[in-house]
């Protein structure tokens, strides 16, 4: 039976990442994802799961590890953060395009400089283009969920692609909740072993991450996308049956208080639980605000988040990194992207904030949303406004 | 050529060896050329050769791959009897 306990963020993946019964763990420890590789390992040493935990020398070589391990059909995870998936950066774009399934939990923090071990999304913002689907996770719940459900995403014949969940630095993996820790009987039924029919196998040779050149490389690339633009719906499709089969449905967008919105919040990870507080209240003044939640950053969700945002007059949009110099934060641009060509648009204010581990307490949202509202109310000549610094 | 929607999945490459169809050998400014009288049979070229584009003809002399050779000219630096030198192509 599956069983509430009162455990942390990083032992809910870690236990995810035993419950999937994984082949290889290829990771290098960074702040804060430390407990999740930690836990791993003493799972790994104690016996209680049989897999290989590959201790290397950075995450470069972890994820190289990574590409090498699902290349041969051994369902494989790695972890890390910040400055980590930095380093790791050169080796991601790899696995995407060579179509080679693998979950990686990534825990959101700050990139240096100034030095931050504290979360927020620039380095999420930074892999946003390595072709990886991006799932966001917002508690203790979710991420054990969607870790198990990653890896049946990740290793669906119809997506093939590796699998990042996003999950923020200490306000989300250092946090002990309850939560409901899946039985291996269930997770089994819902998990079927990993069988990859492009794996390395001597009786059937294949070259995998040949060069390609310019006669060949578009093609490639175009096959990319639309592969994972159609990952889509399976992604859908995993969410619904783990729904259904254990009770908690997942979304690409999810929505809080939306529907008769006027204005609605938009937020990613963690912090949007705090968020639905300062709804909650300005809802009991009698302002209709709503909150949605992007779930899943890629494949973007347009069609959802289209849908979600249909009849609401004014969007604020909340980053928690900057695109420097940019047009506004990295979410906020491709909101407005995806709303841009709508007939009724409605008003849309970034503002960003939350940066470096700087925590959004519920009346911080609350006169975020109320600062919003003015500023669709009035018109502002700022791309965006960094909110919460001392001035 | 390829349409997108023939790629195979990951842009594998299921048949071994076909590199060798691919001419590298196309991208070369300098060929080499080997004076076989001073050549003694000792093989460095072919070691050295990055591309293994030297092999052995019957006479136990280097044999060239001009199909793949990319005329880098390390062969020509490493022959210590001097019977390797590089000329301009003019194809």
């Amino acid at each position: 039976m599956a069983k509430k306990v009162g455990t942390e963020a990083s032992f809910a993946v870690a236990d995810a990442v035993k419950l999937a019964n994984v082949d290889v763990i290829a990771a290098y420890p960074i702040t804060p994802q430390t407990h999740i590789v930690e836990k791993l390992s003493e799972y790994v040493a104690d016996g209680e799961l049989d897999a290989e935990y590959i201790c290397v020398e950075s995450e470069h070589s972890a994820m190289s590890a990574c590409c090498g391990s699902s290349a041969t059909g051994a369902r494989t995870f790695t972890a890390t953060a910040g400055q980590g998936l930095e380093l790791m950066h050169e080796v991601l774009t790899i696995p995407a395009s060579s179509r080679l399934p693998m979950v990686a939990a990534i825990c959101n923090r700050a990139l240096s400089g100034p030095l931050s071990v504290w979360g927020d999304h620039s380095d999420l913002m930074g892999v946003r283009d390595t072709g990886w689907i991006q799932i966001i996770a917002e508690n203790g719940q979710d991420v054990h969920d969607l870790t198990i459900a990653a890896f049946k995403i990740s290793e669906h014949k119809n997506v093939l692609f590796p699998v990042m969940i996003h999950m923020d630095g200490f306000h989300l993996t250092h946090v002990i909740e309850p939560i409901i820790i899946m039985d291996q009987e269930d997770v089994d039924k819902f998990l079927p072993p990993f069988e990859f029919d492009n794996k390395l196998d001597p009786h059937y040779p294949v070259s995998q991450g040949t060069y390609a050149p310019p006669h060949i490389y578009p093609e490639i690339k175009k096959a990319q996308d639309v592969a994972l633009v159609n990952s889509k719906e399976t992604i859908k499709n995993i969410f619904k049956e783990y729904g259904d089969l254990f009770g908690r449905y997942y979304n690409p967008v999810e929505t809080y208080m939306a529907d008769d919105a006027e204005t609605i919040l938009v937020t990613m990870g963690s912090f949007s639980e705090t968020a639905t507080l300062a709804v909650d209240k300005l809802r009991d003044e009698g302002n209709k605000v709503g909150l949605i939640r992007v779930r899943l950053w890629r494949p973007f969700p347009f069609e959802e988040l289209r849908d979600a945002v249909k009849s609401v007059d004014s969007l604020i949009v909340l980053d928690r990194a900057i695109s420097y110099g940019g047009p506004a934060g990295p979410l906020c641009s491709e909101i407005r992207s995806a709303l841009y060509q709508e007939k009724k648009r409605p008003q849309i204010i970034s503002f960003i904030s939350g940066l470096g581990g700087r925590a959004i307490d519920p009346e911080h949202f609350e006169s975020m949303i109320l600062h919003g509202q003015e500023v669709a109310q009035s018109g502002s000549n700022n791309e965006y406004e960094i909110l919460g610094v001392r001035e | 050529m390829l349409s997108w929607k023939d790629i195979p999945r990951g842009a594998i490459v299921t048949t071994p060896g076909s590199a060798k169809e691919y001419r590298t050998g196309d991208w070369r400014s300098q060929r080499p050329e080997w004076d076989l009288a001073k050549c003694i049979k000792c093989g460095l070229c072919y070691i050295y050769c990055p591309d293994a584009s030297i092999g052995w003809n019957d006479d136990g002399y280097p044999l060239w791959d001009e199909y793949h050779c990319k005329g880098c000219g390390i062969c020509a630096c490493e022959c210590w009897t001097k019977a390797i030198n590089m000329v301009e192509e003019t194809e």
